[in-house]
């Protein structure tokens, strides 16, 4: 009896090691802020395979943020904070813009998005 | 040799001789540069039918910019344009500006005092008719408000000469979205015609994915082109990246125009995009105007790029 027992809590740890395996790994948030006409930071470093969830607080304006390469994108309205989720799934860097007309100098609201190992 | 060949050719003789005619492109489906040139490099066009015109695309004009690095006549460069055009032996049916007539400025009554100014260099056009559309510089920061009390709706169709035009407004929303009331009013517009009527959309941003990472898309194209995908002679003319590109989605054209008041790199060509440096031994080199020659009957569109000044002139 106590060796099925001492069998079965085997079996348990073994099953709960291979999800913690397989389990994605948590994800890294990010906070950003977008004001005109600029993302702060404009830069971001990601590890590949690991979630990224960036949180946008538009402090002055309604913006927008489209990363192209992953065909994310999302409105970011004035005075809010808007959570962004990305999966990094390749090496490399990317550019990413607001795509919502804020003004004079909108075209160069632009930042990096950078996947590393 | 027809009345109507004849006049066509002096007209094109007219823009090579005096310095005026630029490149040629032809828009007929699937024709490409190399085929324009082999077409001219015969020696003739067929002749022109009565019902055969051509316009002018003028394009991002931006009225009110500064930025002496990159066009040090940023004030005179429309006016030196339209002398160009005013100065063709035989006038176009219609000019056409593409979008963004004013740069944009958060200040309403600036604003006006751009489209105002905007209006009375448009005004000296000697064409009898001027059709004009909104860039997002004009129009984004109020929706149209202004724009519209100037140059009235911001989207709309006009028939020339067995052409059905159209002018979408892909600017007005801050966003680049036609939307589903403008999408629903083309779908409503193109339900009445044949699907060989020939039909050009004007507009100013790409109507395809030219480069979303510089932005230049709009949000909802992909929807305004399905609409147009069962009509066989569609071309689009459109403005918004500052330099002439040409492209198909599948057998629609899309063409756009250069910029007179500054010129952007070709997409993805450059890690930033930023205007093109102004360069002193080549003035308004990249700007530019275009005649759009249109043969209706097989909806055939060459296309000769204009510079801004005439050779020998300044």
């Amino acid at each position: 009896m106590a060796a099925a027992l001492v069998a079965l809590l085997g079996i348990v740890v073994i099953a709960r090691l291979a999800d913690a395996a397989t389990a994605p790994a948590p994800a890294t948030v990010v906070a950003l802020t977008a004001q005109r006409f600029a993302y702060a930071p404009e830069t971001i470093i990601a590890k590949v395979g690991v979630p990224l969830v960036l949180e946008i607080t538009a402090l002055d304006h309604d913006h927008g943020f489209n990363l192209p390469a992953f065909g994310v994108r999302a409105d970011l309205k004035a005075g809010t904070t808007t959570r962004v989720e990305i999966v990094p799934d390749r090496i490399g860097s990317f550019a990413f813009h607001c795509d919502v007309f804020c003004g004079d100098g909108h075209e160069e609201m632009t930042g990096t998005l950078h996947v590393v190992e | 040799m027809s009345t109507w060949m004849t006049k066509d050719t002096n007209r094109r003789d007219f823009l090579r001789l005096a310095g005026i005619g630029g490149v040629v492109f032809a828009s007929a489906l699937g024709a490409t540069a190399a085929g324009a040139a082999t077409k001219r490099g015969r020696g003739g066009y067929a002749a022109r039918a009565k019902s055969d015109f051509y316009f002018v695309q003028l394009s991002d004009t931006h009225i009110g910019f500064e930025g002496p690095a990159v066009n040090p006549d940023a004030a005179g460069t429309l006016e030196k344009a339209i002398a160009t055009v005013n100065a063709l032996d035989e006038q176009p049916d219609f000019v056409v500006f593409t979008g963004d007539l004013t740069h944009t400025t958060d200040d309403a009554s600036q604003r006006r005092e751009r489209m105002k100014r905007f209006q009375g260099i448009a005004g000296t056009l000697r064409a009898k008719s001027v059709h004009f559309m909104a860039g997002e510089h004009d129009a984004a920061p109020d929706r149209g408000d202004v724009y519209q009390s100037f140059f009235g709706a911001l989207h709309y169709t006009f028939d020339h000469k067995g052409v059905h035009f159209i002018v979408l407004d892909n600017v007005s929303d801050p966003g680049a979205i036609i939307g589903d009331a403008q999408l629903t009013w083309l779908q409503h517009d193109l339900a009445r015609l044949k699907h060989d009527h020939p039909i050009v959309v004007l507009t100013h941003r790409p109507l395809f994915d030219l480069y979303p990472e510089w932005d230049w898309a709009t949000r909802d194209a992909a929807a305004t082109i399905a609409a147009l995908e069962p009509f066989s002679n569609v071309t689009v003319f459109y403005g918004h990246i500052h330099q002439e590109h040409h492209h198909m989605t599948g057998h629609i054209a899309h063409h756009s125009a250069k910029s007179l008041i500054f010129a952007l790199p070709a997409p993805g060509s450059v890690p930033k995009k930023a205007p093109i440096p102004w360069d002193a031994s080549e003035p308004y080199r990249g700007l530019g105007a275009r005649d759009v020659e249109a043969e209706v009957a097989r909806a055939d569109y060459e296309l000769t790029e204009l510079p801004v000044v005439r050779a020998g002139r300044s």
